[in-house]
């Protein structure tokens, strides 16, 4: 038996303290087998070592969650004895070393975590965040991660027949070298036809079903573990190579196996493949596994017992069938020209237990793997902040939550010689540019070219977001819904993130995220149910990361506390650094709300001329970190970030706005609802004025009275706790009533009609633009940006 | 009149059309696994939309040679009537049931988006109810639903009236921009011969399938509010 070197300790991703824990765990050195198993089990990746010790101060339970974390998705009950499960999760590593590949298999790594729970897959989303389409080193890359990410989606998505339905775009440059790419889907289940990973039941048979089992994706937790360079390009191969259509069969085969009865457990193998999955079904269950490796189908030839452990070739699940009915299952999988084979069966020795050609290969006690992973209480410090007028050119200083910005300003982006002047003008909201921009005019139509507000039409045109007929709300409304066929009820869902104020403050961006999150489900009329998130962040090892970590578990315990949607699933994606220069802390929150009514859904648009115009919530004087400092002022991220105030968030406030859109919504009031955010209130008018699939573009007359504030902050502030509603003006007397019993602040905007959006600001015209125009500029921005690299990514297929 | 719907390997509208014919159609449909070969229990066979086989190699190209599309064939040779929708007129037109072929869009992207078909032939069964010149708003899907034929079967369909639907603007006018693949002459569904034999060009099964069933407006998901 070889003798492990500290080399290989190294190559592992194992200090050489864990491998120190594992010898004395072990009595003994472990096989290079056994140290396979152990690295992969501790990463961080699958043990989350890092983040457990915080995660647990989130809630997740209520008298609705049916299945909480440590499953392979969450479960809640949404009525008529349907539950959801659903969960969101990172790719972001393996999309920035293969983009088409690297999204598609994120696809279908989530995809099979939820039919693994028994439901079958009706909608996904994905949350994408990439540096700016015309960086000045980075764009053209930039530019096509974009088309290769989205391309990758839609191939696996649209093959595989779900319906992806939203979700979000977003760019900054913090993501240049690092884009996120988070994966979210939800899927139907009987309530109680929900299976779960666990190797119960003593003598029962273990079978590998799916894909056979090649070389790829060798080390690929580990590898989503560790920082990148430019040399993780030549990672490339650990990447794996998505089979839809395969993933299709499985579905099909595993829904089918479990209706039959015979199934005890099933799990999918992913990250760490058939080791994570043997490992935690039975530290679930309480049991051990005992494997054959030679019978594991393999597709390549002369693989190592190492190798087939370590493999994470996709499209593959482990199932523990009941004893005496696996030739059930085979038969059933058959019918699909799917491999079935009995590997292995269910042991009383809480051990895994690996048996190949040459004997056994590894023998471990589960609870090493599993309970006694490292649990890490790393270092925290709260990065020190420079304040407004504090000029500071200390290197030391962190900005953004300690991390450095990847692309500091181009030299040609608009920048203040003079600090004290840019801090004064800027306070005044009017004056803050030199670049003459000052008619409120085109700074809206800058804002509805940004690419973070642009129509994100080019992406969702290539997911298929209606199959399955179940679609209600398409894309590009505050939330997708599906309805729940057979039953008067739809889920609404959504993704959502910030990093900009996630690294301004960590808490109160949490809190933000969560209440945008929620109001984004609210606008369509659903109540939230329950949130999954994907913590995406730079490396745990520095303490301002960790830091920023724990601030925002803080943040968005006390915002998921507060809507009562505990967190039922998630992921942690940390080390997201190139070069040694960290993402913003992004934590993406997927917010799944609830229709009782699917005749109450609220769709997003002005509906009719003559409609009244309203404002729930308040403007106020949050404009120094905003898509309007960004693309109109022309301010980088670290300078906002820096100088910038996150906005306020009263929650009190926030749950008041959305309670009085709900009670609108519920007595069938409402003919529009559009949540405030990116690009303020006049972004929001602009957008509810555009043309929808049953209607033209229709103007309206809006006017405003600022109060004490500036007018471009009143026009463009990204104020929370705010959504434009219009109703028809008969209805007007209700909705009034309504707001004033919840104590929900109304401010009458205006009327919807004609063909041109008019602005007028204490009593002066400021905006009249025709809406067509705007709305070529906002629907064909991104597309138009991305067109020089059209046919780039597109290829595979 | 009982329906089958085809199940291939891969196919994902077929819970859709199973549904349309179930619920909205109000007719008895069962489904139809590809390995089976008796279609005697069916008055009418629909081959849903989807990606048989993945669609890898080209679309509809092994899934022609199912052991079911034997009997369709057959099927059709006896006058049953047979619709395919998206994935299902692809395999159509590969096992030679219907003229033609589906190539990659024009702009090489998948698309997914709601356009407008007219209606240019009601000498079908499946179009009877409706009016020569309809327009219809119905849901595309498809990376390769750009239709081509060569000249010859393009000037025999134009004579013989088989060209069923084309893709149009607002205003009810074919035009190019209104072409979201790039299929010539804008075709979007065709006929074979016989007329018992329908592609809907690569349009998702959501609406069409119920102009099949002759319920077009039923099938339609509520859309409330709007």
């Amino acid at each position: 038996m070889e003798l492990i070197t500290p080399e290989q300790v190294a190559a592992h991703n194992l200090t050489p303290q864990e491998y120190e824990r594992i010898k004395s765990l072990m009595g003994r050195e472990p096989t290079l087998v056994e140290l396979g198993v152990f690295s992969v089990m501790w990463s961080e990746h699958c043990s989350y070592k890092s983040s457990r010790t915080h995660l647990k101060r989130l809630p997740t339970r209520n008298a609705r969650v049916v299945v909480p974390p440590g499953e392979n998705a969450g479960v809640v009950d949404v009525g008529d004895g349907w539950c959801a499960a659903f969960k969101v999760e990172s790719h972001n590593h393996p999309s920035f070393i293969e983009p088409f590949q690297g999204a598609a298999t994120g696809v279908g790594g989530i995809l099979r975590d939820i039919f693994t729970m028994g439901a079958r897959p009706v909608a996904s989303m994905n949350s994408l965040r990439f540096g700016s389409l015309d960086h000045r080193k980075h764009g053209a890359r930039n530019r096509s991660l974009v088309h290769g990410v989205v391309a990758g989606i839609a191939h696996y998505g649209n093959a595989f027949g779900v319906a992806t339905v939203g979700g979000e775009v977003a760019f900054d440059d913090a993501y240049a070298l690092n884009p996120l790419v988070n994966a979210f889907a939800l899927g139907l289940v009987r309530r109680d036809q929900i299976f779960f990973g666990r190797a119960s039941g003593v003598g029962n048979p273990v079978l590998y079903v799916g894909a056979k089992t090649g070389r790829d994706g060798i080390h690929g937790a580990t590898m989503a573990s560790a920082e990148f360079d430019e040399e993780a390009l030549e990672k490339r191969p650990t990447v794996q190579v998505g089979d839809p259509f395969l993933e299709k069969l499985l579905l099909e085969a595993c829904l089918e196996a479990m209706r039959s009865g015979a199934v005890a457990g099933i799990q999918d193998m992913g990250a760490a493949g058939l080791t994570s999955s043997s490992c935690e079904m039975a530290a679930r269950a309480g049991t051990g596994v005992e494997l054959d490796l030679t019978l594991v189908p393999q597709r390549e030839t002369a693989m190592t017992a190492y190798e087939i452990m370590l493999s994470e070739s996709q499209e593959r699940m482990l199932i523990v069938a009941h004893k005496g009915q696996e030739r059930q299952v085979v038969d059933i999988f058959k019918n699909w020209d799917l491999d079935a084979v009995v590997i292995g069966r269910v042991t009383d020795t809480s051990r895994v237990q690996l048996v190949c050609h040459e004997g056994t290969v590894a023998d471990i006690p589960v609870g090493y793997l599993t309970d006694e992973a490292p649990l890490y209480e790393r270092p925290m410090r709260a990065p020190k902040r420079r304040d407004a007028g504090e000029a500071s050119e200390d290197k030391d200083v962190a900005v953004g939550g300690g991390i450095d910005i990847v692309s500091p300003a181009p030299p040609t982006a608009p920048v203040f010689d003079d600090d004290e002047q840019r801090t004064q003008t800027s306070d005044d909201g009017r004056r803050t540019t030199d670049n003459g921009l000052r008619d409120h005019a085109d700074s809206l139509r800058l804002l509805l070219a940004s690419p973070n507000v642009a129509s994100k039409e080019w992406a969702y045109r290539q997911y298929d977001h209606m199959v399955r007929t179940n679609t209600a709300v398409l894309p590009g409304a505050d939330a997708a819904v599906v309805r729940i066929k057979e039953t008067r009820r739809a889920l609404a869902m959504c993704l959502d993130g910030n990093g900009r104020y996630c690294a301004a403050d960590p808490r109160e961006g949490a809190k933000l995220v969560v209440a945008e999150a929620a109001r984004n489900v609210v606008c369509v009329g659903a109540r939230p149910l329950a949130v999954t998130n994907c913590l995406n962040f730079a490396s745990p090892e520095r303490p301002e990361v960790m830091w920023a970590f724990s601030e925002v578990i803080d943040g968005m315990a006390e915002a998921c506390l507060a809507f009562d949607t505990p967190v039922i699933s998630g992921n942690v994606s940390f080390y997201n650094e190139t070069e040694g220069r960290g993402i913003l802390p992004t934590p993406v929150i997927g917010m799944v709300g609830l229709i009782e009514e699917v005749s109450r859904i609220v769709q997003p648009g002005f509906k009719a001329e003559g409609d009244t115009v309203v404002l729930l919530g308040e403007t106020r004087d949050d404009l120094s970190i905003s898509e309007y400092a960004a693309t109109v002022e022309g301010r980088t991220t670290d300078e906002m970030i820096a100088r910038g105030r996150v906005p306020a968030l009263s929650l009190e406030l926030e749950k008041r706005v959305q309670e009085a859109c709900l009670r609108l919504a519920a007595e069938g009031l409402l003919r529009s609802a559009h949540d405030c955010s990116d690009g303020g209130l006049a972004v929001a008018v602009a957008e509810s004025c555009f043309s929808t699939l049953n209607r033209p573009s229709v103007g309206v007359d809006l006017a405003l009275c600022s109060g004490t504030l500036p007018v471009a902050t009143y026009l463009f502030a990204e104020s929370p706790s705010r959504i434009v509603v219009s109703f028809d003006p008969e209805a007007g007397d209700r909705v009034h009533e309504i707001a004033e019993e919840l104590n929900c602040p109304v401010t009458l905007l205006g009327t919807v009609g004609g063909e041109r959006l008019a602005v007028k600001v204490n009593g002066a015209e400021e905006i009249d633009a025709g809406v067509n125009e705007l709305e070529q500029v906002w629907r064909g921005s991104l597309s138009s940006r991305l067109r020089a690299e059209a046919s780039a990514a597109s290829s595979a297929d | 009149m009982k329906f089958g719907v085809i199940i291939f390997p891969g196919s994902n509208c077929d819970h859709d059309a199973y549904h349309v014919i179930s619920k909205h159609v109000g007719q008895p449909v069962s489904f139809v696994w590809h390995k089976e070969t008796d279609l005697s229990a069916y008055d009418a066979v629909i081959l849903p939309g989807g990606f048989s086989y993945g669609d890898y190699l080209r679309a509809g190209a092994l899934a022609r040679f199912s052991p079911v599309m034997r009997s369709v064939k057959e099927f059709a040779a006896r006058g049953g009537l047979v619709l395919g929708i998206c994935n299902g007129f692809q395999i159509l037109c590969e096992a030679g049931l219907l003229p033609g072929a589906l190539m990659r869009n024009r702009d090489l992207h998948f698309r997914c988006e709601h356009v407008r078909v007219r209606v240019e032939s009601v000498d079908t069964p499946f179009t009877n109810e409706l009016s020569r010149g309809d327009l219809l708003s119905l849901p595309i899907a498809h990376a390769e639903g750009n239709y081509t034929c060569d000249d010859a079967t393009l000037a025999e369909m134009q004579r013989e009236d088989r060209i069923i639907f084309r893709y149009c603007d607002a205003a009810g006018d074919v035009t190019d921009e209104s072409n979201p693949n790039g299929s010539r002459d804008s075709v979007a569904g065709v006929c074979n011969r016989a007329r018992n034999v329908m592609g809907f060009a690569a349009i998702s099964p959501r609406k069409c399938l119920s102009v099949a069933a002759r319920a077009s407006e039923r099938s339609r998901p509520p859309l409330p509010n709007s």
